[in-house]
């Protein structure tokens, strides 16, 4: 462009206008904002959320304490003590603790679990005032499990398909 | 409402009270009608931006700045321990006030003004050069480098689209044949086609640029550029000072607004002679927010000026641009 027609548009003020126009078309066109808490963005079913431990239907736990979670956790994030239950002479955990602090949410002990027991849910809403209550116990995993236990089963069934 | 007051307290006693009366009604409609431009300002902002704003406090968002209010006075006010104390806390309080004041002459209507004195443009004029006094203050008592050299800038800044605001004024000034404000909305009675924005267009976008510059509005917010002077003048100010001078700086800007309208947008005229059913105050408050959007969109749309370009624009361009328009002006009317 020649330096007097420049001169001219600056003086016309005909790139502000243009700018103007082009601010007004921005300004009525639908915002792409989600109301986070009233509304959420959708999930895939391989979301890696929060830990659960689940129970077959009869409320049985489903971990067996073989810890091959705990042997490929790469952040060692988690740990487990098993026995023998007195009651049936099955192999069960006496703790099985995740420092959620640790947790990178790879998703390898969902992967190593031959039972499906420690599983990533849907949830990422879990953030603390403490430090200390994100170091989770073997109950508080085991809740999880019971109170989301619906999405998890959901998710698994939509993923089970490509596995 | 003068005579009331004198009749129930004596002559002079009943004129101070309406006085009194008149300055407080004019600083709260002025302040609860900012409040609702600030979260004009933001909601413009924010849709340019295609974003959504303020939405949470009250409905839609309505009441956001009077939370943003309640949470600057309740924190702390920190005053640095360098800092010049008492010039420190005089800074927001001068630009607040000085803003304030400058109101006083606005007709918002016929008659409706604080004072009608009749050399009101030059109070205007003289009140809003103080302003750069809050923010020299500000700066320099705040004792740290930022604010000092943001301050700086806003003098030069401000000094030098104040000459160019002046012969805007003189031009307008030289149309009307008068200084008193009420005079000169009522020489651009009578429809659209006899405001002054029509016979002046260059010294209209001149005095609206000019404006942004005075006000410290982007594209011209170089002293509180935050990319690089963190918040300029402001660094070091918290709580009820800050709250101080960002509520100077947006009264600043109305006013900015309502100077744009009466001086040439016909201050309270309908468009149309037809539409003065609708009273005066109406169709001012209309021509205000209407300049207020258009500030708000320059915000969204414009991006920040060098500081050498902004020296050459007011010192090189608006400059010669109006003081060219001066003469040609009065060499037009006094040959017609």
């Amino acid at each position: 462009m020649s330096t007097i027609a420049q001169k001219l548009r600056a003086f016309l003020l005909l790139d502000f206008a243009g700018a103007f126009l082009l601010g007004m078309k921005k300004y009525f066109t639908p915002k792409p904002t989600l109301n986070y808490p009233f509304e959420k963005g959708p999930l895939s079913p391989r979301f890696r959320g929060e830990h659960a431990l689940r129970r077959y239907p009869n409320g049985e736990e489903r971990c067996i304490a073989c810890k091959l979670c705990e042997a490929i956790c790469p952040a060692q994030a988690i740990t487990i003590e098993a026995a023998i239950r007195e009651s049936d002479g099955t192999r069960r955990t006496t703790r099985y603790d995740i420092d959620m602090t640790k947790c990178i949410y790879c998703g390898y002990c969902e992967e190593a679990c031959p039972v499906d027991a420690i599983v990533e849910g849907p949830n990422f809403e879990f953030s603390t005032e403490t430090r200390e209550e994100l170091m989770y116990d073997k109950e508080r995993l085991l809740a999880n499990g019971d109170r989301w236990e619906r999405e998890i089963a959901q998710n698994i069934e939509l993923d089970a398909k490509y596995r | 409402m003068y005579d009331y007051f004198q009749s129930l307290l004596g002559p002079e006693w009943g004129y101070l009270a309406a006085v009194v009366l008149h300055i407080l009604l004019l600083v709260v409609v002025v302040l609860v009608a900012l409040a609702f431009l600030l979260y004009f300002d933001r909601k413009v902002w924010a849709a340019v931006m295609m974003r959504k704003g303020p939405n949470v406090v009250g409905p839609f968002g309505l009441l956001q700045s009077f939370a943003d209010f309640f949470k600057f006075a309740l924190k702390e006010p920190i005053i640095p321990a360098g800092a010049d104390k008492i010039v420190f806390m005089l800074a927001p309080l001068i630009s607040f006030i000085l803003a304030m004041a400058a109101w006083a002459v606005i007709p918002v209507a016929p008659g409706w003004e604080v004072s009608d004195i009749n050399v009101g443009i030059l109070y205007i004029f003289a009140i809003s050069s103080l302003a750069v006094y809050g923010i020299i203050m500000g700066g320099w008592a705040s004792n740290s480098k930022y604010p000092f050299l943001a301050s700086l800038r806003s003098a030069a800044q401000m000094v030098s689209y104040e000459v160019s605001i002046g012969f805007v004024i003189i031009t307008v000034i030289l149309m009307a044949g008068s200084l008193n404000l009420g005079d000169i909305v009522e020489a651009q009675a009578g429809g659209f086609w006899n405001w002054y924005f029509i016979p002046l267009f260059p010294m209209f976008i001149v005095f609206f640029v000019s404006a942004l510059a005075e006000t410290n509005r982007p594209p011209f917010d170089l002293p509180e550029a935050e990319s690089e002077l963190v918040a300029g003048y402001q660094i070091e100010y918290s709580s009820t000072p800050y709250l101080l001078f960002m509520i100077g700086e947006y009264t600043a800007i109305v006013l900015m607004c309502a100077l744009l309208t009466t001086l040439f947008m016909g201050g309270w005229y309908a468009p149309l002679p037809v539409l003065d059913v609708l009273p005066g105050v109406v169709w001012f408050s209309i021509k205000v927010v209407f300049f207020f959007f258009l500030f708000a969109m320059v915000k969204a749309i414009v991006p920040r000026y060098r500081y050498d370009q902004l020296m050459r624009l007011g010192w090189k361009i608006f400059l010669p641009l109006s003081l060219g328009f001066v003469m040609i002006q009065a060499i037009v009317l006094a040959v017609i």
